[in-house]
């Protein structure tokens, strides 16, 4: 029966996929995407996922996991599998596979969507999967424990300097993001805005009115956050107040930076916790309204399946095709910072280690599935209009005219009239060179919602949509900024003891106004580089984050050969092989390339040239000193994390040398083999003759 | 098929209530009486105040 829907579901999928690479010269429904990749992930689950469990982690039924061994009631929990894959999936899905996907169209839709259906099956489903397996032997052990235990000290430390500046880039680009998408638009820096008074209600009504009552709360906040985003739309009509929420970009980043800082040092239950609720609660329902919608309206996609801009001379960020697509869509394909996740809370509320697979490879498909269609959400606008708002100023030119003229001549027509319509549609004052990937999804899924829920709400649904990217950017914010602060805390604690107490005040200001600093300053040099910013800091972020599934992926590997399972290894080999390809690539294009356009160094040379001459226009002349600074930082930066990163894979290539060699090597530290008390095995449907007892892994 | 459908229900909304946490402080009732029998449970709102302050220093949101 199972062989059979195999076969069935085989044959639908490869049909979808071949239709969608053949359709050429004409355009693609959206269904054919939805077809492809739901057939691509139920294969990949129910088969690639459970031989993994069985044969090459060799998970056990009967064995007790960490939340039932160490059960306290609060972090070890044994929990069911359908409540673990909900956290799971709430926690690993933010805004990534929205705006990666939408980057990522210029290329056409073939290209990412290949990535993220190949990418995911074959390599970030494995990495989760893999990772939160070996973290449920080792009691819930984190990522760079698990390194520093099984490979030594210098993957631990590999592990720690990764996740910190991956959290730091990270935020930096969400912030810039968020800030593009309230540029100039009161109604949605009111909307934006008025979350935070939001959470901060909830998070009261949660604690001192109705304590723990989660679920009514986040209710109350939903209604109020739909409440905010049509009063943003009264606001707006209003001239006097308008002017009060319409800023500039630097003034965003100020406020954005500030409330950063309050977020870090206030206590968690004012604004984090209410915060992460509402967000959660929206980014479910978002999610289940945009399959339903996708589905009843059955789009067209009008973009090409490949642009041009493959060979390189992309208007949203440079780079050729190979291996860029790879890079820009991280978070949908393969994200290492997953595997923190899955290092972390997760494997402590596993009930059963025969629950990975659902767990693990399940929610990373269904992210993946968010970022199909995030896809859909790009490709289904007319390509000009995708890049009439998608390209920054510095690149299309200053003034609406200049703009269409310069994109129309890429093959792509556009007209301002059609620009100013659909502003006026949308309720903004204009959709030029608003870069960053949130304003486009808007504008994607208000056209999908408002022809499916209600047409004439086009420019409240594109409002309520940029309200719900912002909202579980700023959880990432706050929650990221708060993780980075613990971790630096507990770094400086090595050279002062009191720096590392998580509750020392002084501490905690110093060591948040460092973090918010750091990605503050990124954030700051995105908002006045006239070309967007994003160009430059995604990529980055992309690189740094896939750079960290690198780091798991050989974790993972060596793990897999010190326990006798090299002929396995390939099934993290592979992938971690592929990233460290497109990651080394991609990296040594950004630093040594002459294009000023895509080289790191060559652009701040080119700069500095143009500086020097005087041929630059006074207001970029401003900013240019400290452009130039930062493209050699991000330099700098590319350059010192490939090196950590092809460091960690000689170390593990030296254990793994070792271990097949027999000689001694870091002992297994994985916990002992105990039965299994709380969840009889033989009443579970579990079939217990694919799992041994003695396995190790 | 009245009662199957009941009990579909209602284990949905158990789940929805155990994703979202808005069942964590019976679930902890449940094993203070089990594991710490005899000693006084923590209040609901100096539960919730402990749960969100370790549930927030670890890393539980992602890209």
């Amino acid at each position: 029966m199972k062989k059979l829907l195999g076969v069935v579901l085989a044959v639908i999928g490869a049909f979808a996929v071949g239709g969608i690479a053949l359709h050429r010269n004409e355009p693609i429904n959206a269904m054919w995407l939805v077809v492809a990749g739901v057939c691509i992930y139920v294969i990949g689950y129910r088969f690639y996922a459970s031989w993994i469990q069985a044969r090459v982690l060799s998970a056990d039924a009967t064995r007790a996991t960490p939340a039932e061994r160490l059960n306290d009631g609060r972090d070890f929990v044994p929990t069911h599998k359908w409540v673990v894959f909900g956290h799971h999936f709430a926690a690993i899905a933010g805004p990534g596979p929205l705006v990666g996907p939408t980057l990522a169209a210029q290329f056409g839709y073939l290209p990412g969507t290949i990535w993220i259906l190949f990418g995911s099956v074959l390599g970030g489903c494995v990495q989760d999967m893999v990772v939160l397996f070996m973290s449920t032997r080792r009691d819930g052990r984190s990522l760079g424990q698990m390194a520093r235990d099984e490979l030594g000290p210098f993957g631990g430390f590999a592990a720690l300097i990764g996740t910190l500046t991956i959290i730091i880039i990270l935020i930096a680009v969400l912030a810039l993001v968020v800030v593009n998408a309230m540029k100039g638009s009161p109604w949605a820096t009111f909307s934006v805005f008025a979350t935070i008074p939001i959470a901060v209600l909830i998070g009261l009504y949660v604690r001192n009115v109705r304590p723990g009552r989660v679920m009514e709360a986040s209710i109350i906040g939903m209604v109020l956050l739909l409440i905010g985003v049509a009063g943003g739309g009264w606001i707006d009509q209003s001239p006097t107040l308008r002017s009060m929420f319409d800023y500039t970009g630097p003034q965003l980043a100020g406020f954005v930076i500030v409330y950063g800082w309050l977020a870090a040092i206030i206590p968690v239950w004012l604004l984090l916790a209410p915060r992460g609720y509402l967000s959660t609660f929206l980014k479910l329902g978002v999610i289940a309204l945009l399959a339903i919608a996708i589905v009843v309206i059955h789009p067209e996609l009008k973009m090409p399946a490949i642009t041009k801009f493959v060979d390189g001379t992309g208007p949203i960020f440079s780079g050729k095709v190979f291996p860029f697509v790879f890079i820009t869509i991280a978070c949908g394909a393969v994200s290492g910072f997953h595997a923190l996740v899955s290092s972390g809370t997760t494997p402590k509320l596993i009930g059963r280690e025969t629950d990975v697979a659902l767990v693990g490879y399940g929610s990373m498909a269904l992210e993946s599935f968010v970022a199909i269609m995030a896809v859909i959400a790009a490709t289904l606008l007319d390509p000009g209009v995708f890049f009439a708002i998608n390209v920054g100023a510095g690149v299309a030119g200053a003034d609406p005219a200049t703009a269409v003229a310069t994109i129309s001549g890429w093959g792509f027509p556009v007209t301002v009239e059609q620009m100013q319509d659909l502003a006026r549609n949308m309720g903004e004052h204009t959709l030029f060179a608003r870069t960053g990937g949130a304003p486009s999804l808007a504008v994607g899924m208000a056209s999908i919602f408002s022809s499916t829920f209600g047409k004439g709400l086009l420019a409240a649904w594109y409002h309520f949509a940029l309200m719900f990217e912002a909202v579980f950017i700023l959880t990432t914010i706050d929650a990221g900024t708060r993780v980075g602060r613990f971790m630096l805390q507990d770094f400086l604690g090595h050279f002062w003891k009191p720096m590392g107490r998580t509750s020392w005040y002084p501490s905690v200001l110093i060591s948040s106004a460092l973090i918010v600093g750091g990605w503050g300053y990124f954030l700051y040099v995105g908002v006045i580089d006239p070309n967007g910013g994003i160009n430059i800091l995604w990529p980055l972020f992309g690189i740094a984050n896939q750079m960290l599934a690198a780091i798991a992926l050989t974790v993972a590997t060596g793990i897999l050969i010190k326990s006798g399972k090299l002929k396995f290894a390939w099934v993290t080999g592979v992938p971690l092989a592929w990233l460290a390809i497109i990651t080394t690539v991609a990296a040594w294009q950004k630093v040594t390339s002459d294009d000023p356009g895509l080289g790191f160094f060559a652009a701040a040379k080119d700069l500095a040239t143009k500086l020097a001459a005087g041929a630059l226009p006074a207001a970029k002349a401003a900013v240019a000193p400290k452009l130039i600074f930062n493209q050699q930082l991000d330099g700098w930066l590319t350059v010192g994390f490939t090196i950590i990163v092809w460091l960690v894979i000689i170390d593990m290539v030296r254990v793994a040398i070792r271990a097949t060699r027999g000689l001694p090597t870091r002992a297994n530290s994985e916990a002992p083999y105990q039965s299994n008390r709380l969840i009889p095995a033989a009443a579970s449907g579990v079939n217990l003759r694919t799992a041994s007892h003695e396995g190790t892994l | 098929m009245y009662a199957q459908l009941r009990k579909w229900v209602a284990d949905f909304w158990s789940g929805i209530r155990s994703v979202s946490g808005d069942d964590a402080y019976e679930r902890y009732l449940k094993h203070h009486a089990l594991e710490h029998a005899g000693t006084v449970p923590l209040s609901r709102r100096a539960y919730y105040d402990e749960d969100q302050q370790r549930k927030w220093s670890g890393i539980n949101r992602c890209c």
